[in-house]
């Protein structure tokens, strides 16, 4: 049995069956981000005054990974396009720049999230507020019926905001980096060690510490899965995949073209994320 | 099992494969894994069955506890507490048991069970055969579509008997209820969710592309079964509505897992005390995404039964569909407006009137082309030579039944007197009217229609209209009274159907509760229920014995239909068609003056 147009293109449609398939499958993922950008919208424009934050995310870093994947961008095309000139060799060159940068684009993101799930903020009994990155816990961590002990002391290298710093009237504590900012005054970094008694909260920058990095952990992490799953496919092409170069060489064109399509929505959901969540 | 790569194979292949494979793939690669279009459109038939099956199961010990609450339920009574234990102590069944019935029944019923069957199963059986093609685009894709379907069923069911019970939040799953019920059903149902809208955007992109790219020579657009045409903008709705709630099942999930305040408000209290969260998080959010999906959604529950009911009216009727120019431009319509109309779900949530006027005239001009639809398949039969088999009883049926229900949504879709019947017994009626008398109708009359295709016999005809008869009427007698119901101020979503808010006195100030004779009604409802339960045995017997017993067909094409799903062999080898397949003429050429049979097969040659 044979399926027509799985390799020549359909006359009055001009398109083979994957490449259609692909561009249907792109139009489901545009609503699947769109929703998510959608919830951003919302979540910000109806935060509290002043509370949304700024500045958390390290913009050159950001930046580095976004010339990242631009660059596989570009690397996808060339690499479909020597396939198309019969150069099979230069593909299999160029594509590995692809696969690389998006080990780099990976390795990027790890780097920041480890760094959010290293910065603290611990809420002291008298109402400072210390906020920095974990130097060391001291102590603790055995486990007594079942639950993990706390340790005795947190050392954090940071800034500790006075008592005052805290809003009148807010129940949670406000975002104070956009404080410090706005005071234009800043504050000293210096290693404090703080008594586990002497804390109220002790919480860690991750998505359950406000909505701003809730979105930010969702949206960048869906993105990151969408990052790995197109270099695996990607990759299995270039590699096991490879054989059908030599069987057929027209349809593996094809599925090099529709999974740099896929790539290309993939940079082009971080074209859009950068800015939001970097710049804004 | 080449299918694409014929072509690619060296020559010396092609003298192996003319026609077809003669590889025997094994039990496994025939009926179990298979990449073939109708295999998968019986599997998931035959799964939505048995899914409908259970949600009907969970409804009836539901409607047990609305009219005799906390009265052990008989028979199963026992067997709900050996298994769940303290949620049906005693077997009677809780106030939470009875909230997880709820939201499973809708969520399986649903998602499970119709669109399964009338998209997934019907569409795939018959939308590469209605065109000439001889499979779907993408066959593999097909297959893993069927798995994710079938395991995030087993992921649904299963979550009955994780601690704390299935989701309770009702299918509508709304936050922070959802999450903030101490469960981990709610996870289960996430989860579960996500593997079916995964199957249905594989299913969706197969059928796009196949009605796109595979419809044989001379199958132009407006050359196909209206069928196709319904099962195809069923397709962009699936593709393009499911990813927000896919999205909204991600921020729930997190919500659930992760901590974080997607749909949780700050300040939020629970279970007597202030949350320990972030705060910052918008309940209306949830609501947004979920309803963005979830009414294109109903859309996709009625644009398949639509499709099938005009096949066989106008088979059964031996005329050309009226209108069938209309049709398709008002199905592409539905498809498109299904989009906008989605917060006439939402009006009692504090919206404001400029958005709320938005939405309602919206939700009024999508019933403009559903009408077209309506009115055109009614006009189809005038002057029609009219077989009454089963399979035209349950169109027939259809027709009203759906009228009732499209006509009872007008109150719902005003903000006015939506205020009133909001949540109420009312909107449950009008909806189960569209669904159960609507879609399952449409649904039987396929079954029995195309079941000579598929197997070579017909189903038998007098357990045929026994299960006709005994549908129609006690669905009537179960949903019509939730109107009166409705109206009359009673809720939905209530354990013990109403009792707390009875008044014995006709004479008392009744403002804010419920007469008696409300309430008795769900006497009436639940036993007409049960009575439906047992309509449904004629079928479930003639669906398994015509199978061995049935009356077997003299020739492919039993129905004398036009359209080419009949001008196959019977059942339809791998591949379909056993030659090339060139179309000349419309679906529904049936009594064409000077033709000498009644109709005129979509592929048959023209003579000189």
């Amino acid at each position: 049995m044979d399926i027509p147009y799985t390799v020549m293109p359909r006359r009055d449609t001009g398109l083979y069956n994957a490449k259609l398939g692909i561009w249907l499958f792109l139009a489901s993922e545009v609503m699947l981000f769109g929703a998510l950008f959608s919830s951003y919208i919302l979540l910000r424009v109806g935060s509290y005054p002043g509370v949304w934050p700024h500045g958390l995310l390290n913009v050159p870093v950001g930046t580095v990974n976004t010339l990242v994947l631009i660059c596989s961008s570009v690397t996808v095309v060339l690499g479909w396009a020597a396939l198309k000139a019969n150069q099979f060799a230069k593909y299999r060159k160029i594509q590995a720049i692809t696969l690389a940068c998006a080990a780099m684009f990976c390795c990027i993101k790890s780097y920041e999230y480890y760094d959010k799930f290293t910065h603290y903020e611990v809420i002291l009994k008298d109402g400072r507020v210390i906020d920095g990155h974990l130097v060391e816990k001291v102590g603790g961590g055995q486990m007594v019926d079942g639950r993990r002990q706390p340790p005795e002391a947190i050392v954090i290298h940071g800034v500790e905001f006075p008592a005052e710093a805290k809003a009148a009237g807010m129940a949670k504590v406000p975002l104070l980096h956009n404080l410090e900012k706005a005071s234009g005054h800043h504050l000293e970094h210096k290693e404090f060690r703080i008594p586990w008694s002497d804390t109220k909260k002790v919480q860690n920058y991750g998505p359950w510490h406000n909505t701003y990095l809730a979105i930010y952990f969702t949206m960048t992490g869906l993105h990151a899965l969408h990052v790995i799953g197109g270099a695996l496919v990607i990759g299995w092409i270039w590699g096991p995949g490879a054989a059908m170069w030599k069987t057929d060489p027209e349809r593996y064109t094809n599925r090099v073209e529709v999974s740099g399509l896929f790539w290309h929505f993939v940079d082009l959901v971080w074209i859009f994320l950068f800015p939001i969540l970097y710049l804004l | 099992m080449s299918h694409s790569t014929k072509t690619a194979h060296a020559p010396a292949h092609e003298a192996h494969h003319s026609g077809g494979d003669h590889h025997d793939p094994g039990f496994w690669r025939t009926y179990v894994f298979s990449t073939d279009h109708k295999v998968i459109g019986i599997q998931y038939g035959v799964s939505s069955l048995i899914f409908l099956f259970l949600g009907f199961l969970l409804m009836l010990a539901m409607r047990w506890q609305i009219a005799w609450p906390n009265q052990p339920i008989p028979v199963v009574g026992g067997l709900l507490e050996a298994v769940l234990g303290q949620p049906a102590s005693g077997g009677v069944m809780g106030a939470d048991l009875y909230n997880s019935f709820g939201a499973m029944h809708g969520t399986i019923m649903v998602f499970l069970g119709v669109v399964p069957l009338g998209f997934a199963a019907f569409g795939n059986y018959l939308v590469p055969l209605q065109i000439g093609a001889p499979d779907m685009t993408f066959p593999r894709i097909n297959m893993a579509s069927f798995w994710s379907f079938l395991i995030g069923g087993l992921i649904m069911l299963v979550s009955f008997f994780v601690p704390g019970g299935a989701a309770q939040g009702g299918w509508t799953s709304y936050s922070p209820l959802a999450t903030t019920i101490p469960t981990d059903g709610q996870t289960y149902w996430i989860i579960g969710m996500v593997f079916l809208i995964t199957s249905s955007l594989l299913g969706s992109v197969n059928f796009i592309a196949t009605v796109i790219q595979l419809r044989a020579p001379g199958m132009s657009w407006m050359r196909m079964p209206f069928f196709t045409w319904a099962q195809f903008v069923t397709a962009f709705i699936l593709l393009l509505a499911f990813p927000p709630l896919e999205a909204a099942a991600v921020l729930q999930l997190m919500d659930k897992v992760a901590g974080t305040s997607f749909y949780l408000p700050t300040g939020l209290i629970s279970g007597g005390k202030l949350a320990d969260i972030s705060g910052g998080g918008s309940p209306l959010l949830w609501q947004h995404l979920f309803w963005f999906l979830a009414h294109p959604e109903v859309y996709v529950l009625i644009l398949p039964a639509m499709g099938i009911v005009g096949e066989i009216i106008t088979n059964n009727s031996r005329k050309p569909m009226f209108g069938y120019r209309s049709v398709v431009y008002s199905v592409l319509a539905v498809g498109f407006i299904s989009f906008i109309v989605w917060a006439h779900h939402m009006y009692l949530t504090g919206m404001g009137t400029k958005i709320s006027t938005f939405f309602q005239t919206t939700t009024m001009i999508i019933s403009v082309p559903s009408v077209i639809i309506l009115t055109c398949l009614f006009l189809s039969l005038w002057g029609g030579s009219i077989r009454f088999n089963s399979a035209m009883l349950f169109s027939l049926a259809f027709l009203p039944m759906f009228g009732i229900g499209g006509l009872t949504g007008l109150p719902l879709g005003f903000n006015f007197s939506d205020i009133h019947l909001h949540d109420s017994y009312y909107v449950i009626a009008h909806f189960h009217y569209v669904v159960a008398p609507g879609s399952i109708f449409a649904l039987f009359a396929g079954i029995y229609h195309w079941y000579p295709k598929a197997t070579g016999r017909k189903m038998n005809e007098l357990l045929g209209k026994i299960h006709f008869a005994g549908s129609f009427v006690f669905m009537n007698l179960i949903f019509f009274p939730m109107f009166a119901q409705g109206i009359a101020g009673m809720s939905r979503r209530m354990s013990d159907g109403g009792a707390s808010y009875m008044v014995n006195d006709a004479t008392a100030d009744v403002v804010g509760r419920l007469a008696k004779s409300v309430i008795d009604a769900n006497i009436g409802i639940s036993t007409a229920a049960f009575l439906l339960g047992v309509a449904q045995i004629p079928f479930i017997i003639n669906f398994f014995m015509s199978l061995f017993r049935g009356e077997k067909v003299t020739s492919d094409n039993p129905w004398e239909a036009t359209t080419l799903e009949w001008q196959t062999p019977t059942p339809p080898p791998h591949g379909n068609f056993p030659g090339p397949v060139k179309v000349y003429r419309g679906p529904y050429e049936y009594s064409v003056p000077g033709a000498t049979r009644d109709f005129l097969p979509q592929n048959q040659p023209s003579r000189a």
